[in-house]
């Protein structure tokens, strides 16, 4: 979608969002949504920040550790791609305190989904990684280089702009997963909804409200991802040598 | 901490709702193969269409399943419906997964060369025959594995269907671990059997993907 | 020009599986010499300069840099197989431009000749700057310091990647068909900074060219590749004068008429 339609449509979901608080039906269950909304927002940026540090650290370790880390990498992307994130959820929040770990629902929230988002996002670092040409690590070779240096200086900058899409996507699967960890007791927006659904069985405005302030996060998520890339891209755009 | 005799006790019961999610499964997901088609041929054949498409699109895969689970299960019923759990749930990952699978047969269309369409214009097929016979066997390949990656996609989001009560795999867990206090090899076997599931099917996708592909395709 | 070579090819072989890219190659090239390798298209040209710039490792040999072994090291008489620390000691007076640039996309001009300086050297960045804006300034892109590679023309990226390359101070330098990338009318850019280069007594200059007119010009040596040996070399004037050896006389012959 271009980004005119997408910041049109954030503009429109932010004044639905105006004018059915002016409506008494809305406005009443507002305030306690966008309180579970901010509490989506926290867990979406730690999350994000956890997401993007295993990423990348898991895609290096498989592409370049050695043998024992490229099986810890390869063992931590499969778990975490290949069980659900609500097991995942559930498993930190439930099993873990049988073996004596008891985390705070919050940190569990964090950690479940910033890893099980991670192990995603490190296929998209390696592909970015290896999709660098070949002949920017021969010229930073011909140049001397350690591999640190050349990882460093010359191959990740330029991985992270052509990572940057597929994070975006990344990020708003995050934004929506949050919704799980109303299921381990934290007040998120989901919960929020939920229980106030219970309560006044007012289901359509409810739900309306939240799918829109959802739709409006995710939004300013890809319009900020759009806005990132092409910043990013801006002196990368013809650069590409053959 | 791990109890060998308590798992083989669980382990029938977990096996049966186990069928439970692979219900859910491939009913939600021949759902949303079918509606993603819909939409997607819709905005080829009424170009009118392709702008509300896209915004419904953009809403459903912008907004969490969850909500969206919640609200077929709870909205229904203002309208005098009521839906059983498993059929609103099924229903919600239907829709969910319809518009991801719409994207993948629209970018699978869209990457038919232009001039495949004009070609078939100047040989005076009708738009039928032209779909039918040129248009869908190139569109194939890119696309069956795309859908076969949703499909898995779509298995491992039914635990969320335990959120309405919908007796699969996790809710059964969790029942069991509520009634004898140990999570551990209910949620563990849940996770395992995923995650077997996972790999099986990524390696058949990829056998598909290779058989689609041998074909001396454009 | 002294009797002992700085860079020293010693039997050395190059396989590709079963495909014998380069065959028992001996060359020795002398400080300050410039040498131009032709011949046909895989014949193996590219090859040789990548193995010097330890791009690609050898089968069979040592490679030799100012008397001391590249590909090898010494190690209780013996030469073993040289490791990373000793292949960057050597590697260090070696340096190597492109047909393709690979300039860093994400680094201006000034940027691309300062990060070997600064990350490899660990010069400072006032000391770096100011000798890649004399290097800069020598290849004529003074005014293009700030710009990023896609927002300069093929010539002018193919003479950053020379500064960037001479920032390092290599003792001898390898050009691989750097003009065979440009449009036309920009070869005429680069090959005058080579030329440039070329007055400099001290550096050692190998090219691989397809620009026959410019290899007769400005090498002191042509050596003409074919099927992974040297098939003949020697001044340029004696080789286009009067080439000995038949598949010279062919390759001549081809190259000029459709050149
Ligand atoms: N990575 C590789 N794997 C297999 N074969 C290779 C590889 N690199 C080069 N070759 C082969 O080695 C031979 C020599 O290649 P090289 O690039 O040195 O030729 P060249 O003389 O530079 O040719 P050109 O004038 O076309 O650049 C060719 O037959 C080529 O196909
Ligand atoms: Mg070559």
């Amino acid at each position: 979608m271009g980004i005119r339609t997408l910041i049109v449509m954030l503009v429109a979901s932010l004044l639905v969002i105006a004018i059915l608080a002016t409506q008494p039906a809305y406005s009443l269950f507002l305030p306690q949504l966008l309180e579970g909304a901010l509490l989506t927002a926290q867990i979406t940026v730690l999350g994000a920040l956890l997401a993007v540090v295993m990423g990348v650290l898991a895609a290096l370790g498989k592409l370049y550790g050695p043998a024992p880390v490229r099986w810890l990498a390869n063992i931590y992307i499969e778990i975490f791609r290949g069980t659900s994130a609500l097991v995942q959820l559930f498993w930190l929040f439930f099993v873990l305190p049988q073996f004596g770990i008891s985390l705070e629902a919050y940190t569990v929230a964090v950690l479940a989904l910033g890893l099980n988002i991670g192990a995603y996002g490190a296929e998209c670092a390696r592909g970015a990684i290896t999709s660098v040409a070949r002949g920017q690590w021969e010229a930073a070779t011909a140049l001397n280089m350690t591999r640190g240096q050349m990882l460093r200086r010359i191959i990740l900058p330029q991985a992270f702009v052509a990572m940057i899409p597929p994070w975006g996507n990344l990020f708003i699967e995050l934004l929506k997963s949050t919704a799980l960890v109303s299921l381990i007791t934290l007040s998120d927006l989901a919960f929020k909804a939920q229980e106030m659904n219970q309560t006044t069985m007012k289901t359509i405005p409810i739900f309306t409200l939240v799918l829109v302030i959802y739709l409006a996060m995710s939004l300013v998520i890809t319009i900020g991802m759009r806005y990132l890339e092409g910043r990013a891209s801006r002196g990368l755009a013809r650069g590409r040598t053959v | 901490m791990w109890d060998w005799s308590f798992v083989l006790e669980i382990l029938p019961v977990l096996a049966h709702a186990a069928i439970i999610s692979i219900e859910a499964t491939l009913i939600g997901f021949v759902l949303a193969a079918t509606l993603g088609l819909v939409l997607a041929l819709a905005r080829i054949a009424f170009p009118s269409t392709a702008l509300p498409i896209s915004v419904l699109v953009e809403l459903i895969r912008s907004t969490p399943l969850l909500i969206q689970i919640f609200f077929l299960y709870f909205v229904f019923p203002s309208f005098g419906v009521t839906l059983d759990a498993f059929t609103a749930g099924v229903l919600a990952l239907g829709i969910h997964y319809a518009a991801y699978c719409s994207e993948v047969y629209r970018s699978g269309f869209d990457n038919i060369h232009r001039g495949q369409w004009e070609a078939c214009t100047a040989l005076n097929l009708s738009s039928w025959t032209t779909f039918r016979d040129i248009i869908i066997p190139q569109a194939i390949p890119p696309i069956v594995p795309a859908l076969g990656n949703y499909l898995v996609a779509l298995f491992k989001e039914t635990p969320l269907l335990s959120a309405i009560a919908v007796l699969e795999l996790m809710q059964t867990a969790k029942i069991i671990g509520s009634e004898t206090f140990r999570y551990t090899e209910p949620i563990t076997l849940v996770g395992v059997f995923f995650l077997a599931m996972s790999l099986v099917s990524a390696t058949l996708i990829r056998a598909v993907e290779r058989l689609l592909n041998r074909r001396p395709a454009r | 020009m002294t009797d002992k070579p700085i860079v020293r090819f010693d039997k050395v072989s190059k396989r590709y599986g079963p495909l014998t890219v380069l065959d028992s190659l001996e060359l020795d090239i002398f400080r300050g010499e410039k040498v131009a390798i032709i011949g046909p298209s895989g014949s193996g040209k590219t090859t040789v300069l990548r193995m010097l710039m330890t791009l690609e490792t050898i089968d069979d040999g040592v490679i030799w840099v100012d008397g001391e072994p590249l590909t090898h090291m010494e190690r209780n008489g013996k030469l073993v197989r040289a490791d990373q620390a000793h292949i960057r000691k050597i590697r260090a007076r070696i340096g190597m431009v492109f047909q393709s640039f690979n300039l860093f996309p994400h680094m201006t001009a000034m940027a691309n000749c300062i990060e070997a300086p600064m990350t490899v050297l660990g010069m400072k960045r006032q000391d770096a700057e100011a000798r890649a804006a004399d290097l800069l300034d020598m290849v004529g892109l003074a005014q293009k310091k700030e710009h990023y590679p896609s927002q300069l023309s093929g010539g002018q990226q193919q003479r950053v990647a020379i500064a960037r390359a001479l920032a390092m101070r290599p003792k001898i330098m390898l050009f691989d068909e750097v003009t065979s990338a440009l449009d036309p009318e920009l070869v005429g850019e680069v090959l005058q900074v080579i030329r440039k280069l070329g007055s400099e007594h001290d550096l050692t200059m190998l090219m691989v060219t397809h620009q026959m007119g410019f290899a007769k010009e400005f090498a002191d040596r042509i050596c003409f590749f074919y099927q992974g040996k040297i098939c003949e070399q020697g001044h340029p004037k004696e080789f286009f004068g009067s080439p000995k050896n038949d598949r010279t006389k062919q390759f001549l012959h081809a190259v000029l008429e459709a050149g």
